[in-house]
């Protein structure tokens, strides 16, 4: 029953089925091969297009944030849409990262760029070592298991005051410089973060692509029957879980010296479901569906600001609704209206 | 000796309120196989509806009670034929945003209806407290208690002298089997979704006199219902009620000795070693497959 339960469970797992493509295999086949290239292209020119022309403080903030959300959720989308683990508690290691560097760089004045090492390396450290019991759980036991560490990582913020500065907060953080060289300015920053973004989406697909991540999606599908081909299940899944908790380490780094100030709030469970339903709304196991996801859920309530104090309703009712109608995120369900669309033109070109 | 008392009675009733929360996320479990993030949002919606009803409308307790229970257990119903039943390929992740984003939009919701302001209620008798060895025990701790085992007892009947309680533990043990010998399985969850959203209403009406009452109140009870349920066993009935009181008292100790900012995080910690330990809880099966 857990069996039946685990595989219908998982959407977005089966590599993109060949049933719906099957009108037009050759150029489906050329345009996905293309298509990350193309991403990649986009999205540097749209940097630089607006690096040159644009000028404006609350579209840069608000690019910036969306960039710090999609290392996150492209993280979480390696544990979640390719290893097939659920993880509760990801807004953790997004917390550790920025209070890691938050602590050195306040309480012993460390330059920013010399706290990164440690607030990259403490958050993999502790989910190497949380991920050891934790990832031998499945399914739901596996999510309370990661929600639970959230909790206890987001009450520990909160409680250890010296360190932390309670639920006020840590204050006067500094914003980032390279020696003499400043990166705090608007525009440095954006470029810096979605350098780190890019490099995160290589990366991610080269893992993807790789020995390990074929593992990975073999893991996703039946963990026994990947253990019984020789796959070391235990060591793959804590491999990704530390990477993934490294980028959100990274993205709690970028965040920090972004805003300057961080408290408890912005490390809770809300958070942590919020990276989630980026991943799923984006779309499992789809590096650039992370970026979708991202985008829409940082950028859903500045337009829900209108509804004033309806904004907290209608943000549920959208999750709720899409949640509905695109159980394969939108970004699949844009694709398959798409495809749909195109093969009733095509098949409709011939026969007439 | 007072104080250890005084903490027992405090750590029994907040138990006991985790048990009923943990109740409803089990009946639901066993039923749908679903965890739904919403439970905390029914507790909160039972504790101001009955605050509406009571104090303002003015309605008389004993029928301000049951109401505020039966239109919880109604939004639940609907909530289920609504957002549920309309997923065509229904996932584990996929149905627990569901009912996450679920749990914002009753929070909202119940924000733009009663507003920000938390909101107390009278206990439910002005008996004044009675003293036991120095600790006081105060009636609504008696009341809760009271409603507890009377709700206890009642699902134990339904779940095995009633065709109806029968029917639902078949669909939980095997849902195509209890579909062959003629069991309507889809009423069968619209009534799970009901008891469960009840069971939270419960829990929030006998609540409210001992805490305020607010808009975002569900979240956190929500949660340590469901570190209750996981403690005792995800799915078990009595386990939902053995990890409500030991949840209950374990939190009332630990604050009472050790630290009061440690409050919260006991029921994760207790959760994480329950995982670690015996994942299917203290009174589930040695495997982690439910039957």
């Amino acid at each position: 029953m857990a069996d039946k339960k685990e595989r219908s469970g998982s959407p977005g797992q089966e590599p993109p089925e060949p049933v719906p493509a099957g009108a037009t295999p050759r150029r489906a086949g050329l345009g996905q091969r293309l298509l990350p290239y193309a991403g990649y292209l986009v999205v540097t020119a749209g940097l630089c297009a607006y690096g040159l022309w644009a000028d404006n403080y609350y579209y840069t903030q608000l690019l910036t944030f969306i960039g710090i959300h999609t290392l996150l959720a492209v993280g979480l989308n390696m544990v979640m849409g390719y290893a097939g683990q659920i993880s509760l508690g990801h807004a953790a290691f997004f917390g550790l990262g920025a209070y890691t560097t938050g602590a050195l760089t306040v309480h012993l004045s460390w330059p920013p760029l010399a706290a990164l090492p440690a607030a990259l390396a403490v958050p993999a450290l502790v989910a190497f070592i949380v991920g050891m019991p934790t990832l031998k759980l499945h399914g739901y036991y596996l999510g309370m298991g990661t929600l639970g560490f959230g909790m206890i990582i987001h009450i520990l913020f909160r409680e250890w005051t010296a360190l932390t500065g309670g639920p006020n907060g840590l204050v006067g953080i500094p914003v980032l410089s390279a020696g003499p060289v400043s990166l705090a300015g608007g525009k440095t920053y954006l470029f810096l973060v979605w350098g780190a973004v890019l490099l995160s989406f290589g990366m991610c697909s080269r893992i993807v692509h790789s020995r390990v991540g074929r593992a990975l999606s073999a893991i996703h599908f039946s963990e026994q029957a990947a253990a019984a081909v020789g796959v070391d299940t235990m060591r793959a899944k804590l491999e990704v879980f530390v990477f993934s908790a490294a980028l959100a380490a990274l993205a709690g780094f970028l965040y920090a010296h972004m805003v300057t100030f961080i408290s408890p709030s912005s490390f809770s469970f809300l958070v942590s479901i919020r990276i989630v339903a980026m991943v799923v709304i984006g779309g499992m196991a789809s590096i650039w569906g992370s970026l979708f996801g991202a985008g829409l859920l940082t950028l859903l309530p500045e337009w829900l600001h209108v509804f004033s104090e309806y904004e907290v309703m209608i943000y549920g009712l959208v999750l709720v609704v899409v949640m509905i109608f695109f159980p394969q995120g939108l970004t699949r369900g844009v694709l398959d209206a798409y495809e749909r669309a195109r093969r009733r033109k095509t098949g409709a070109g011939p026969s007439a | 000796m007072q104080e250890f008392l005084q903490y027992l009675f405090s750590g029994i009733t907040n138990g006991a309120i985790y048990a009923v929360i943990a109740l409803g996320f089990s009946t639901l479990y066993s039923a749908t196989d679903l965890i739904n993030f919403a439970q905390g949002e029914f507790v909160m919606l039972g504790a101001l509806l009955l605050m509406t009803l009571w104090t303002q409308v003015s309605m008389p307790l004993w029928a301000a009670f049951p109401l505020a229970v039966l239109l919880v257990a109604a939004v639940g119903m609907v909530f289920d034929r609504v957002a549920i039943k309309t997923v065509k390929k229904p996932s584990p992740i996929l149905l627990v945003l569901i009912t996450v984003g679920a749990s914002i939009l009753f929070r909202g919701g119940a924000m733009l209806l009663w507003g920000k302001h938390s909101y107390s209620v009278p206990a439910f008798s002005s008996i004044s407290a009675v003293e036991i060895g120095g600790a006081y025990l105060f009636p609504q701790s008696l009341w809760i208690l009271g409603v507890v085992l009377v709700l206890v007892a009642g699902l134990n009947l339904f779940y095995h002298r009633t065709l109806t309680g029968k029917a639902m533990q078949a669909v939980a043990i095997n849902k195509q089997a209890a579909e062959l010998l003629g069991v309507a399985s889809r009423k069968m969850t619209l009534l799970a979704w009901g008891l469960a959203a009840g069971l939270g209403a419960v829990a929030g009406v006998i609540i409210s006199p001992i805490t305020m009452s607010a808009y975002d109140m569900g979240t956190m009870l929500g949660l340590k219902g469901f570190c209750a349920a996981m403690l005792g066993g995800l799915g078990n009935f009595w386990g939902a009620v053995v990890g409500g009181v030991l949840l209950g008292l374990t939190e009332a100790m630990g604050v009472g000795y050790v630290s009061s900012s440690l409050k919260d995080a006991i029921a994760f910690l207790l959760l994480l070693l329950i995982l670690y330990a015996k994942p299917t809880g203290i009174l589930g099966k040695a495997s982690s497959h439910r039957f």
